[in-house]
């Protein structure tokens, strides 16, 4: 599966949850998909998204989904340290490791090489780290919710890209709707 | 009372409860007075950057945010400022220690001192500069100011400020 299939299959379990959705095609695949005022799309800031959702998660008491990539946590590694240090067992980061940098043309990422996220997550700190094939992020991403832990969800799955829209919404009014529906 | 206590009175009579920090040694005492203070989740950050993206997840979360940072932090947020803080238009309190200006010792830091206040204005970043201890007084007033207009807000200070390196 590619990340949009996988995205299809767990539109349903996302709706209901508050989610921070990684910069370029992953945003504008889940806006594309099913676009709701609890997704928080990133038109920017490559590498922030993980760093967002902790920030969410610390600050409520609602469960939040970060939909990160291999490349962006990459970009960001330090967030792996932080997120193990400051326990919100109200968030899940679900990082969608195709192996490639998806939005730029699908140049290869060191973690579909030598390096394992999973492993590196787990060397950081945090506590519930979990591997999952593609066909089986749905499953997982509900047990995640559900455990009431906070998990490290790292999905392998392939490459690939479908044609989607940018988004054209004001990054205010994303931001507006976002925050009331955390507030709701 | 100490300047990093009237310093963090300040951030918490303003409803700042979520503060993160990368240490500088001219901030020691600030982030000191942070880490003691039950009001405040004080969360430190391995990068600037990363810090930025926090306090906008606490933002978005209900919290009002800030962050600790030296001004070197300038080069490497700028991205981070432009296309998330501003792009979103959240409010955010920067306290930054402004190394490199008069009693430094360590000379490469004078090379980002140089650009920290034209980056700042390029940026169109509200700007204050606290060079004597009385200029804190206007803290209060620039925490009030940030959250009322949503935007990233520099505060610099400079090692005179802090009394010396």
């Amino acid at each position: 599966m590619i990340r949009s299939e996988i995205l299809k299959e767990i539109a349903p379990i996302l709706r209901d949850q508050l989610v921070i959705c990684n910069i370029g095609l992953p945003s504008q695949e889940l806006h594309m998909i099913d676009d709701q005022p609890t997704n928080f799309y990133m038109l920017g800031t490559m590498g922030l998204a993980s760093s967002i959702g902790l920030g969410v998660a610390l600050a409520q008491d609602k469960t939040v989904i970060a939909i990160d990539g291999d490349g962006s946590v990459l970009t960001n590694f330090g967030t792996l340290p932080t997120i193990a240090n400051n326990v919100a067992d109200n968030f899940v980061l679900m990082i969608i490791d195709n192996g490639s940098y998806g939005s730029t043309g699908d140049q290869p990422t060191y973690a579909g090489k030598k390096t394992s996220l999973a492993a590196v997550a787990t060397a950081c700190g945090c506590e519930n780290v979990v591997e999952v094939q593609d066909k089986d992020c749905g499953p997982a991403l509900e047990a995640a919710i559900a455990s009431k832990q906070m998990t490290i969800m790292v999905v392998k799955c392939d490459s690939g890209n479908i044609k989607v829209p940018v988004i054209t919404k004001d990054p205010v009014v994303i931001r507006d709707r976002f925050m009331n529906a955390v507030a709701s | 009372m100490s300047i990093s206590k009237q310093i963090v009175d300040d951030f918490v009579a303003n409803d700042i409860s979520f503060v993160t920090t990368v240490p500088c040694k001219q901030l020691a005492g600030v982030i000191d007075e942070v880490e003691t203070r039950p009001e405040i989740y004080h969360i430190p950050s391995n990068k600037e950057d990363e810090g930025m993206g926090l306090c906008a997840g606490a933002f978005m979360g209900g919290k009002r945010p800030a962050i600790i940072m030296q001004n070197t932090a300038i080069g490497v947020t700028v991205n981070t400022l432009v296309t998330l803080t501003q792009f979103y238009r959240m409010p955010l309190p920067m306290l930054i220690s402004y190394r490199g200006e008069l009693k430094e010792p360590v000379a490469c830091q004078v090379e980002m001192a140089v650009h920290t206040k034209a980056l700042l204005n390029q940026l169109n970043i509200p700007t204050y500069h606290f060079h004597k201890q009385e200029d804190a007084q206007e803290l209060d007033a620039i925490l009030k100011y940030t959250f009322m207009c949503n935007k990233p807000v520099a505060i610099l200070t400079d090692a005179t400020f802090w009394g010396g390196y």
